[in-house]
């Protein structure tokens, strides 16, 4: 059945992702498609997206930010909890509720006539327009992803044995310095994993800045499937595509390296 | 050390941003108003939904159809796998584990778009055929990795044992490794199925036309604006994951 496994991996996720890398080396037809002859025209293209892959890399990056912010002291709490079970509960639901409902729950919070724009209203403020900028696409995906982090956080804080935590308070050093110098370094591991489930799928979300950004907040993911099905430009929606797998790639190799340590 | 205030002040603010925007969304779906504006309580967009809504249930019933076929095929061969790996050391090891985690981490919608290309270029007509191949895809890393973490609290001298008492490989397999999994194996299911309801992006690529799933078909609903209708069918799905989460709690650690 290994065997069964990994020809199912080779060639429904191997072979399509080789796909994409031969046609980024390829002339674009007309109409999409590609003709065989080699070229890199489509990573001379790239440059001109600039812009938009550095906005991709801060969106993403300030959510992630956010978002280890927030999971740490929750995973933490959730660790040292009496009622870890119930927390934990609570935790996986919003992440098994499906993604576009839970997009579309924002929609009606931040809309223009939204929650919150009536409680501005009836304070005399607003409306704020709220939605189709970064702002929204960064909240959306901290809320979409902040399970991702606190899982894995959770596992590692739960592995930490109290006793060091004691000895560090004490020896004199405050909470807020055990936190920092004791907890945070004993669960690096779980930091690095949570970084990489948040910010590289945050990095290559679609369907978020799809449906909560506006034209200033598209992503490279809104890009590559633009340049696939409207522009019908293959190769250059490949080498958009190629960048992301690379970082993705990184990313598995980082992990592999930490799992052969521990 | 225990958590202070500041953690616990955290820790309830967070829950409230998890459950307030799902809350609304409910409160909504019994608004009789279109608008998110509160204005009286109706039951208007249930009612339609349940009578008139015919794509909303065709795709409810194709998403049901791919899941289920889907996530029976990745916990099978996931759960086979995962067993052969700890079982017997391989030399394929390392590119195994490398093959499972590629997934987790390649973004949606390059898997979607890929998978596109390979359908198109190998002629494969899209259909629930080409959703139920890439929903396989995704979901076997997930049903893998799950049963394997849950080998790894299994007891090896329960295998020694059963061979010492003159049991064959097959009979170790059946009477004594899969009782044991089963909770795991469950679990493992249970996430591919959840994931396969879930998915928009991945299915957005491969899906023909006629094979819309629910996703699918929210989507569209959403892009025309904000429809009262979405709020019932969110509000179903909200509470279906609920009494999900519930009923199947205590297999939550398997999954993570």
């Amino acid at each position: 059945m290994k065997y069964a496994y990994i020809l199912w991996l080779m060639i429904l996720f191997i072979i399509p992702i080789s796909i994409i890398f031969i046609f980024s080396f390829l002339e674009p037809q007309v109409y999409g498609g590609v003709r065989w002859s080699f070229t890199l025209d489509a990573y001379r293209y790239l440059p001109r997206y600039l812009n938009l892959i550095w906005r991709s890399i801060w969106i993403s990056g300030i959510a992630t930010l956010i978002t280890l912010v927030v999971a740490v002291p929750v995973s933490f709490y959730i660790a040292k909890s009496r009622l870890k079970n119930f927390l934990l509960l609570l935790t996986v639901i919003p992440f098994w509720t499906n993604s576009l409902i839970r997009i579309y729950a924002w929609k009606i919070v931040l809309g223009n006539n939204g929650i919150v724009n009536q409680l501005l209203g009836a304070l005399g403020v607003g409306p704020i327009q709220f939605l189709y900028n970064p702002f929204a696409v960064i909240l959306v995906i901290v809320y979409t992803y902040l399970p991702f982090a606190i899982l894995p956080l959770y596992a590692s804080m739960e592995k930490i044995d109290d006793s060091i935590l004691e000895a560090s308070l004490d020896l004199g050093a405050s909470k807020s310095i055990t936190f920092m110098k004791v907890l945070l370094p004993n669960v690096r591991t779980g930091l690095l994993t949570a970084f990489i489930f948040v910010f590289v799928p945050a990095l290559g979300s679609y369907a978020i800045p799809d449906l909560v950004g506006g034209v200033n907040s598209k992503m490279i993911g809104n890009e590559i499937v633009r340049q696939l099905m409207s522009v019908r430009n293959w190769p250059v929606a490949s080498a958009m595509s190629n960048l992301l797998t690379l970082i993705a790639l990184m990313s598995i190799v980082i992990v592999m390296k930490r799992r052969e340590k521990s | 050390m225990r958590p202070g205030n500041f953690i616990k002040t955290v820790v309830i603010l967070t829950m409230i941003f998890f459950y307030l925007p799902l809350f609304i969304v409910v409160l909504m779906s019994f608004n009789s108003a279109k608008s998110p504006v509160w204005s009286g309580f109706t039951l208007t967009w249930y009612i339609k939904l349940f009578t008139r809504e015919y794509s909303v249930w065709n795709a409810f019933k194709n998403s049901l159809i791919v899941a289920i076929i889907s996530s029976t095929i990745a916990t099978i061969i996931g759960s086979v796998t995962a067993v052969e790996l700890y079982w017997k050391k391989t030399k394929l090891e390392s590119a195994l584990w490398f093959l499972t985690y590629l997934p987790f981490v390649v973004p949606d919608v390059i898997i979607g778009i890929s998978l596109l290309l390979l359908f198109s270029t190998m002629k494969i007509q899209l259909g629930l055929f080409t959703i139920i191949l890439a929903h396989i895809t995704f979901s076997i890393p997930y049903t893998m990795m799950v049963v394997y973490s849950r080998l790894q609290d299994f007891d090896r001298n329960i295998i020694e044992a059963a061979y010492d008492l003159g049991s064959t490989d097959l009979q170790v397999f059946y009477k004594v490794i899969i009782p044991n999994l089963l909770p795991g194996i469950f679990a493992a299911f249970l996430l591919a199925f959840t994931l396969s309801i879930d998915d928009f992006v991945i299915t957005f690529f491969v899906a023909g036309p006629g094979s819309t799933t629910l996703p699918i078909q929210i989507y569209s609903m959403i892009r025309f604006g904000i429809s009262p209708t979405v709020n019932a069918i969110s509000t179903f799905m909200i509470l279906g994951t609920i009494f999900l989460g519930l009923v199947l709690r205590r297999f939550i650690r398997y999954v993570f």
